[in-house]
């Protein structure tokens, strides 16, 4: 076939995809009434409190390798001593946000779309329907608020865990001095720099709960419907979760 | 008071309802059959609004069943799904009492959902359980249970007795006889099992080919040509 067609076939699919899925979230952010306070505490328990130790874990062992790399990688250039402000500005701008994110998009949006998916395919959503209720009120608006107001926090601890890891590395292998090391990292943040991290988790929150939601929603008849909606929506979430990080990084500090 | 008129609805290129016509009255009980994959199902979902037709009319009271209509059709309505489709996030009082937790205290909700399952044969030491918690049979008591919850006029019935043994079959397909006749609910239920049409139904329409092959009276169908293949395919 002519490869014009095809392209600009391919292209209206994938805008048409795009302004469905913004529908959705939208539809999803805001149908709020009536206003379901306790399926939002279950999320914010299923998806932030659930995810801590992961998370933590992660910004421990990452802040720690960031502490060693910036260590030799310094020394090259006799700059060993910008360890603290490097792993700070690092973990709480970069690395925090992503791989907690990351974590979050393995753990969240599997099993939200394993949930939902399930649910299609045994008829429980058709139920909600009969019973006057409407899914995405029940099942999308708690899970999308619970992920954007959960993974902002998530990245807070992990971005001060990250930094006690690298303060770790540092006073116990590097030779630092304690409270120099907690003065250097300090001393260089800026505000901004944790802010627009904490921003980047909630955009990363809400894209995880969407994958999942999403997915879940479209998932196909039988389990084998269920496991390809799980897939996709770890895929979905981590490559959206990548590609969000560059465009936000762009507009936040170019 | 349930009235379809014209009904189509294709998937792709493939046809599932081409000119369905159907009647069912007030307080009536009729029984769709059809072999699986004739649109029974698909005819179900139109009804309830979760497929939109291509074409045709489902009236409710002479009204339109549209986007308006709907919600307050869903709201005098209960519906036994296949495999009893119970929330698993919700111990089965909460399920049975799901509508009536909408607009009452949970304790009032919960008073009237155990009285629901008892309705149905299953005591309330179930109504802390989880439906994971349940077998088979119990979690479609359970599922019929949530269906009348809240009194309604119109109950749909999806397979009430596929996958279970002869004798469940037989009391489940009791029990929805006698919820029909107490509560006067306009009942459609769809099946393949013939002894559920003798129980259950007032009428019978049977799907073929994506319309109403044949529709009458439960007492005439013995002599109605077109079921003579179905009947004698479901009784050997
Ligand atoms: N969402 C859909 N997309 C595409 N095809 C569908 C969809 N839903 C149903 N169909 C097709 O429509 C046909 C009728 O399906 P339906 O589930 O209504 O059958 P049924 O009469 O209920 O059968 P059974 O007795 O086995 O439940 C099937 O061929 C099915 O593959
Ligand atoms: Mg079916």
């Amino acid at each position: 076939m002519n490869p014009v067609r095809l392209s600009g076939r391919a292209t209206l699919r994938g805008l048409r995809a795009v302004g469905a899925v913004a529908l959705f979230t939208l539809r999803g952010l805001f149908h709020l009434r009536p206003l379901r306070p306790r399926l939002l505490a279950a999320q914010i328990f299923q998806i932030g409190w659930l995810s801590l130790p992961v998370v933590a874990l992660t910004a421990l062992f990452t802040g720690a390798a960031l502490a060693l790399q910036i260590h030799s990688g310094g020394a090259r250039f006799q700059a060993s001593d910008v360890v603290p402000a490097i792993v700070a500005i690092g973990m709480v701008r970069e690395l925090g946000p992503v791989l907690g994110g990351l974590m979050v998009a393995a753990r969240v949006a599997s099993s939200i779309a394993a949930e939902i998916g399930t649910m299609k395919v045994t008829e429980q959503i058709d139920a909600l329907v009969t019973l006057s209720t409407d899914p995405t009120g029940w099942l999308v608006t708690p899970r999308l608020w619970a992920a954007m107001l959960t993974v902002p926090v998530l990245v807070g601890v992990g971005d001060i865990i990250g930094i006690m890891g690298g303060w770790l590395v540092g006073t116990q292998s590097l030779g630092f001095n304690s409270a120099s090391y907690l003065a250097n990292s300090w001393a260089y943040l800026e505000s901004w720099d944790v802010i627009s991290g904490l921003i980047k988790g909630a955009a990363f929150g809400l894209i995880v709960a969407v994958s999942g939601c999403w997915y879940g929603m479209a998932s196909g008849r039988g389990a084998e419907g269920v496991g390809r909606a799980t897939k996709s929506a770890v895929v979905a979430a981590a490559v959206g979760i990548l590609a969000a990080n560059f465009i936000l990084t762009g507009l936040f500090f170019e | 008071m349930i009235r379809i008129e014209g009904l189509r609805k294709s998937f792709g290129a493939r046809t599932v309802l081409d000119g369905v016509d159907l009647h069912v009255g007030q307080g009536e009980s009729l029984c769709v059959i059809g072999q699986s994959g004739t649109g029974k199902s698909v005819l179900l979902k139109c009804i309830l609004g979760l497929e939109a037709p291509d074409e045709g009319l489902i009236l409710w009271q002479g009204r339109p069943l549209d986007r308006h209509a709907r919600p307050r059709f869903l709201d005098s309505f209960g519906m036994l799904f296949q495999g009893a489709a119970l929330f698993d996030s919700l111990p089965v009082w909460q399920n049975v009492g799901f509508r009536l937790r909408q607009r009452m205290s949970g304790q009032k909700a919960r008073g009237i959902a155990i009285e629901k399952l008892a309705r149905v044969g299953l005591g309330p030491e179930t109504a802390d359980m989880m439906p994971a918690q349940l077998s088979g049979g119990m979690a479609k008591r359970a599922g019929l249970a949530r269906a009348i919850a809240d009194d309604p006029q119109v109950i749909f019935f999806d397979e009430p007795t596929t996958g279970l043994d002869p004798i469940r079959a037989r009391r489940i397909n009791g029990l929805i006889r006698g919820i029909v006749e107490e509560t006067g609910a306009t009942a459609v239920t769809i099946t393949h099992d013939m002894d559920s049409v003798r129980a259950i139904g007032d009428s019978v329409a049977l799907l073929q080919d994506g319309s109403i092959a044949w529709q009458g009276a439960v007492a005439d169908m013995d002599d109605a040509a077109p079921l003579t293949g179905f009947l004698g395919k479901d009784t050997t």
